[in-house]
């Protein structure tokens, strides 16, 4: 079991109405789709926010980063940074600047 | 009213005064492009309470109460980066839960044409229009982008599509509006529940006679130059719908150009312009005590997108059509240059009909005199998307 400190965007932090990182746990491989399925799992409103419903497929306009590195277009099922394994790091879920 | 009597706090405040001491009241459901607002006020409709933003920063295409139950109101939240949900309040708007948002097609969904001609899957994108049922809390219907309609029967937690709707046989030819493929308003008739009426930009309107079903389309009589052809089944770019229920048979339409009104139903259309200094326009409604009292609010087409001369003018038919007279007490006559969207009008059930409407510059308007006379309820909103009114007990 995996701890993964997760950084959502200020509208997604309300809609699951958390504050501050959130501590995914995922058992198994800690891949971004992991992460991101755990996520679901505990604030089920987050689901379809970051990835389209039913297709699993990441939004056009959200983000992953983590280590100054953009995931977004990683497979997600590659293992996330050995920092954000680790713990020294967060995954961030960044929703693109774009628009008014 | 000047600003000072707006009272903004999160409590409503309920007056026995000014409407000979009647407890009746009204509460206005804004939404916006950056989030919902609750706007509530007594009967007589001068001192108004503003309650929000609620979910600010989203898209609030649309909120609605049940008739059956008006604490029970449903929101549809929106956004470009975060997607589609749907919010239940059934406290009268004070807080919200996030409901049911899965609006997946029934079986493989096919194409559309786009905006080029060329076949595009269909795509769903969000939902524009939530129209509760007239008779049960828990049944509540969906007009969604890319056009089609939903119905919850468990109070929004899940939907289901209608899906006799696109797939009559004319789905593989609508088209979108400037503004996306929408299906923008739903009409449920009084008499019985299972005639529903539909209006998709740029496809047209449809009728379905056993609960959503079968449908057909009923466009005979619209007119667009020949875009498409007068005999064209589906192509019209229909821009709202509004309906009496004392007369459900009689259904008035704002379209791209144009102002119609059928008599029998949807199945033939006469066009009821008149006088109107522009025939084009998005919203148009219906008086509550008065069927053939109708309020359009006119636009310069195409581009342009704001009042002719500047005056943002509410024309008003005592006639069902073709005689207007401007409405002006209380509006800007000069230097105004906004724009009112199809959902952003409605009227309330009071015995004098309160008018209303909201513009893309953030104004929300109220008369509560049928149209003669307007105020501002609050100037200062985001762009107003959408306008609903509950009358209050």
């Amino acid at each position: 079991m995996s701890t993964i400190r997760v950084v959502l965007p200020a509208h997604l932090k309300a809609l699951a109405g958390v504050h501050g990182e959130v501590p995914v746990e995922v058992a198994g491989e800690p891949t971004l789709s992991a992460v991101l399925d755990s996520l679901e799992q505990s604030f089920p409103v987050l689901r379809g926010t970051i990835r389209e419903h039913p297709s699993g497929k990441r939004r056009a306009f959200v983000r992953f980063y983590a280590c100054e590195e953009d995931l977004s277009h990683e497979p997600p099922d590659a293992l996330l940074p050995e920092p954000v394994l680790q713990g020294r790091e967060a995954l961030l879920v960044i929703g693109a600047m774009a628009g008014g | 009213m000047s600003p000072t009597d707006v009272v903004r706090h999160t409590v409503r405040v309920w007056s026995d005064e000014g409407d000979g001491g009647s407890m009746s009241g009204v509460r206005v459901l804004v939404g916006t492009r950056k989030g919902a607002f609750v706007l509530t006020a007594d009967g007589a409709r001068k001192k108004w309470t503003v309650d929000g933003p609620h979910f600010g920063g989203w898209e609030m295409y649309h909120l609605k109460g049940s008739p059956v139950d008006p604490n029970r109101i449903f929101a549809s939240q929106t956004s470009s980066w975060f997607g589609q949900l749907i919010q239940r309040s059934d406290d009268g708007g004070k807080t919200w839960s996030p409901v049911g948002k899965d609006f997946v097609y029934d079986g493989v969904p096919g194409t559309h044409q786009w905006y080029d001609g060329t076949p595009h899957p269909w795509e769903f994108a969000r939902v524009w229009h939530l129209e509760p049922s007239l008779s049960d809390p828990d049944v509540v219907y969906a007009g969604v982008e890319d056009a089609a309609m939903f119905k919850s029967t468990d109070g929004g937690t899940s939907w289901s599509e209608l899906s006799g709707l696109r797939g009559h046989g004319s789905g593989s030819q609508w088209q979108p509006g400037a503004g996306g493929m929408c299906l923008h308003t739903i009409l449920l008739d009084p008499r019985d529940e299972n005639r529903i009426f539909a209006a998709i930009s740029a496809a047209g309107v449809f009728r379905s006679d056993d609960g959503g079903t079968t449908w057909g389309p009923k466009n005979k009589g619209l007119k667009s130059g020949e875009i498409p052809s007068a005999e064209a089944e589906v192509g019209h770019c229909v821009h709202r719908l509004a309906q009496h229920p004392d007369r459900p048979d009689t259904i008035y339409m704002q379209k791209h150009w144009d102002v119609m009104r059928s008599d029998d139903g949807g199945d033939s259309w006469t066009e009821v312009s008149g006088n109107l200094p522009s025939d084009f326009g998005f919203p148009i409604d219906v008086h509550a005590h008065e069927p053939e009292t109708i309020y359009v609010v006119p636009i310069l087409s195409d581009s342009m997108h704001y009042p002719p001369e500047g005056k943002l003018r509410v024309y008003r038919s005592r006639t069902g059509g073709n005689e207007w007279e401007p409405l002006t007490k209380g509006l800007p006559q000069s230097d105004c240059y906004l724009n009112v969207l199809r959902d952003a009008m409605a009227v309330d059930k009071l015995d004098d009909c309160g008018i209303y409407f909201g513009t893309s510059g953030g104004q929300v308007y109220c008369s509560p005199d049928g149209g003669d006379t307007w105020d501002a309820i609050v100037r200062d909103l985001p762009a107003v998307l959408s306008v609903e009114v509950q009358t209050l007990p």
